[in-house]
């Protein structure tokens, strides 16, 4: 049984914190808007007197609580290793089963579970047509991440693909003997809003002769409904996907989306036993095509003849908070740099938080944009013509803060990199 | 319960939006890294030096003490509203006012954090060398109020060394400035540094005029690993007798090396017992000389190797093991009192051996890191306040510690002030008539104890 752990068993971990403030200068909300309650250490001593029963579960304490991208900077930073993010989400769960989902409304965004919201759901606005969203299944992340009832206006989202990933491909593309086989987790966002990524996975892992498995049948990771406080949610989720995942052979669970491969391993790892077992095959994919010598593969590009002449674009990368946790900040640079098409750029504080943070842009818009706009600043400064990312989520938001800045740059996937470079190389022979 | 009538006053001054008594505001401004909590009863977030003079005038009138706070990251409880009233936040007075590159002085808000505030003159080829271990996230202001120190103080001074003037709100609500622009001035009493290090007992910052030097061209680091700790000690005292002061003389003993050891994959030799991370700065040219002069001077005191870094990340690389210190300790021990005496930098082999010997005495774990070049030490005690009588066994030991410090003519706090924390203490190092002549001072600018009560001072 997939089970969550609950916010009493966080008391050693709550414990840990020392209150130094370290967290302060990491904190991508307390940045944009700098009051104790909105950093780690705040929540970490708000979460101890929920449990002490000292604090109403009402009011300012379910907004501060709210007010985390659970993006684990403040984690990576502590000299104590506090892990804030779970506090957190655990301390949303245990009010959500206190209050129940719907008396948490708006201000920790579970909108799984309140019909009125659910129905709300249904007439969204702008692209989100209500023919569309309709393949959108109830608990995909993507529900919460878009509930029609807070959808701004002004806010840049993809349209969404009115063929979704796994439809338009088979459940197995065979690769070479002697290859690796990988299930390839797409999640909600390139199974959505960008097949394009999907397509260019399935591309790259052809052109390394790795046999690959989509299953039909996997669902969201549950991130998303972790950030929302979602329990049942989250376990059902699990549990569906683990039953999904164990009926196929394969070396490795690949994902590209960052928050799915947070979702795999961290949530997964955490709810013990077998669920563990999908934990440990999960891998990114920059990490999986490093590891099967893509960069070797993709070496000989450069001395194509096509290649030389063609002009370089300046990209720069962004890491996902939920790689850059994982120590997955080497690998995609180290691919960016070997693609020919591509002049490398680093740009400032590629480390810190977009500020989508699973579902928390939905509720915090303004604060997001203030953490946005920092993000799409640096892009700029670069001098990158494309920011390259590694996850959907961040995609959505850096083209969302980019545009916001009035800026021409653009976000893609880095997958999209490699396999244009793969196509055109094709092209030439 | 407060009075509503303090509250309306105050949401008249500051507007109602930087006003708040919910319970969760409250619990969040109750602590500082001192690991104390109290609770206030409303928290106020003004933006001038006008609000903050209405509102010292209001507690007055009401009798309701008021507790300045920075960023809340001091060491012994010196921002805590021990009893209740009003905590007076200056998180929104971050403003950088003025940069004068022709004569290197900087004007800002007290709430500016300190490594920002650096960033922001490095830019412009300019240094500020105050570095506390918080400059990620101390305000500038608190580390006024505090007097903050930092490894490069061995060589460049402490937070009041660059403090030129200030404006201040005093106790009972008027706006003062002190000191002044020019590098020179003997104007009146040096109420500059009276009130750097005042512990915000005497005023509440405003803004801040600060000194600025021309940023040192280069910077190199070595780390070099001693079989002993006295060797490492008597290392120290050879370099500063040699005539060279380095930016940053730090050094770990061997329980903290033995807590990285086990808490870290970092490489620490089995024999190395110490630990000296040594920096100098200065023009490129002489850095190689200083270094090699360095190496020929330590060489004689049992260094098991020697590490120079050759690039900026060789150097990120040899501070890591300083960073690793704080989390070793705490995956060593549950609980620790972080002590930070400052003995005459010759004396820190002998201090060294008191703490030896109070840590076999009275079976308890000390582990020392700091600043050697300064003689500022970190002692931890260790204890795990879950066992039984530890945390009364750790509590008597503090005092031992700094009776050791001050039989070598030292001082109980290099860096970390007095506070609450310390309070307790205050006789062992100030005579009775220094108190009172202390104590004098406070009564008269602060007559009915409104400002910061119950700091450096034990009240009954």
């Amino acid at each position: 049984m997939a089970e969550l752990k609950d916010l009493a068993s966080f008391k050693e971990e709550i414990e840990k914190c020392v209150k130094c403030g370290a967290c302060r200068a990491y904190c991508p909300v307390f940045s944009a808007e700098p009051r104790e309650g909105r950093v780690a250490r705040g929540k970490v001593t708000l979460a101890k007197a929920i449990l002490q029963g000292e604090v109403p579960l009402q009011g300012k304490v379910l907004e501060e609580l709210s007010q985390c991208l659970l993006c684990g900077s403040c984690h990576v930073q502590c000299p104590n290793k506090v892990p804030t993010e779970e506090i957190v989400a655990a301390a949303r769960r245990h009010i959500a089963e206190q209050n129940g989902l719907s008396t948490f409304g708006k201000t920790v965004s579970v909108v799984l579970g309140s019909q009125k919201i659910m129905d709300t759901l249904m007439r969204t606005g702008g692209r989100m047509t209500h023919f569309l969203f309709k393949k959108v299944p109830k608990d995909s992340g993507l529900r919460l991440r878009f509930p029609g009832s807070v959808i701004f206006p002004d806010r840049t989202l993809p349209a969404l693909s009115a063929i979704p990933f796994r439809e338009r491909v088979p459940e197995r593309v065979q690769g070479e003997r002697g290859k690796p086989t990988v299930i390839f987790f797409t999640g909600c966002g390139i199974n959505y809003l960008f097949p394009e990524i999907g397509e260019a996975m399935l591309k790259i892992l052809h052109f390394l002769g790795v046999t690959v498995i989509i299953p039909k049948e996997q669902v969201c990771c549950g991130f998303p409904a972790v950030s929302a406080g979602a329990k049942n949610t989250v376990e059902a989720l699990a549990e569906q996907n683990f039953s999904t995942l164990k009926k196929y052979s394969a070396d490795y669970i690949v994902t590209a989306c960052a928050s799915c491969h947070a979702g795999l391993t961290r949530i997964y790892s955490d709810m013990g036993g077998e669920f563990k077992a999908i934990a440990d095959k999960t891998e990114d994919i920059c990490a999986f095509l490093m590891k099967n010598g893509l960069l070797e593969k993709l070496a000989p590009f450069a001395q194509a003849k096509n290649f030389q002449a063609k002009e370089k674009i300046n990209v720069t990368y962004h890491d996902p908070c939920h790689l850059r946790n994982s120590g997955i900040t080497r690998e995609p640079r180290a691919i960016l740099k070997t693609l020919s098409r591509v002049n490398y750029i680093e740009m400032a504080e590629a480390g810190t938080c977009c500020g989508l943070g699973g579902t928390y842009s939905v509720y915090h818009y303004d604060t997001s944009k203030k953490i946005g706009a920092k993000k799409a600043g640096h892009i700029a400064n670069s001098g990158a013509d494309w920011v390259a990312t590694d996850c959907p989520g961040c995609i959505m938001q850096l083209n969302d803060s980019l545009n916001h800045a009035g800026l021409p740059q653009k976000s893609v996937h880095i997958l999209e990199l490699i396999a244009r470079e793969i196509y055109e190389h094709s092209e030439s022979l | 319960m407060i009075n509503p009538k303090i509250v309306d006053a105050l949401e008249k001054i500051v507007e109602k939006a930087h006003v708040s008594t919910d319970k969760s505001d409250l619990i969040c401004y109750s602590y500082d890294a001192s690991q104390q909590m109290f609770l206030a009863d409303v928290i106020v977030f003004p933006k001038n030096a006008g609000e903050i003079a209405q509102i010292l005038r209001m507690a007055n009138k009401e009798n309701v003490p008021v507790f300045p706070r920075g960023a809340g990251s001091g060491l012994t409880g010196g921002s805590l509203p021990t009893k209740g009233g009003i905590v007076l936040s200056i998180e929104r007075m971050d403003r950088i006012l003025e940069i004068d590159e022709e004569n290197l002085v900087a004007t800002v808000e007290p709430g500016v954090i300190t490594e920002i505030f650096q960033k922001e003159v490095e830019k412009l080829g300019l240094f500020y060398p105050p570095d506390p271990a918080s400059l990620k996230f101390s305000s500038l202001g608190g580390n006024v109020a505090e007097n903050a120190g930092g490894p490069r103080c061995v060589k460049y001074g402490t937070t009041k060394d660059y403090i030129m003037g200030l404006e201040v709100v005093t106790p009972l609500g008027d706006i003062i400035t002190t000191g002044c622009r020019t590098m020179k001035g003997v104007v009146g009493y040096d109420l500059t540094k009276l009130l750097c290090g005042s512990e915000g007992t005497l005023g509440i910052i405003t803004q801040i005029i600060i000194k600025l030097l021309p940023l040192p061209q280069a910077k190199k680091t070595m780390l070099v690993f001693f079989s002993s700790i006295e060797g490492a000690a008597k290392g120290v005292s050879k370099i500063i007798a040699g005539k060279i002061i380095p930016t940053t003389l730090e050094f770990m003993d061997g329980r903290t090396l033995e807590c990285i050891r086990r808490a870290t994959d970092l490489k620490v030799p089995d024999e190395a017992h110490a630990v000296l991370i040594i920096e100098v700065d200065g023009d490129p040219e002489g850095l190689d000389k200083q270094i090699h002069r360095i190496c020929t001077l330590i060489e004689p005191f049992g260094s098991v190797a020697v590490h120079i870094a050759e690039t900026a990340e060789d150097s990120e690389a040899l501070w890591q093991i300083r960073r690793a210190v704080s989390p070793s300790l705490g995956k060593a021990s549950p609980d620790r009192f972080t002590e930070d005496i400052c003995v005459p930098r010759s004396k820190v082999p002998d201090m060294i051996r008191i703490l030896e010997s109070i840590s076999e005495k009275d079976t308890i774990d000390i582990a020392c890191f700091g600043h050697a070049g300064d003689g500022n030490i970190h002692v931890n005690i260790l204890f795990d306040k879950k066992v039984s009588g530890e945390r009364e066994k750790a509590i008597k030991v503090i005092e031992k510690v700094f009776k050791g410090a001050l039989k070598l003519g030292g001082t109980m706090s290099g860096e970390h002030g007095v506070g609450i924390a310390k309070a307790p203490y205050l006789y062992l190092e100030v005579s009775q008539n220094a108190v009172s002549y202390m104590k004098t001072l406070k009564h008269a600018l602060d007559p009915n104890n409104i400002l910061n009560p119950g700091k450096i001072f034990l009240e009954k």
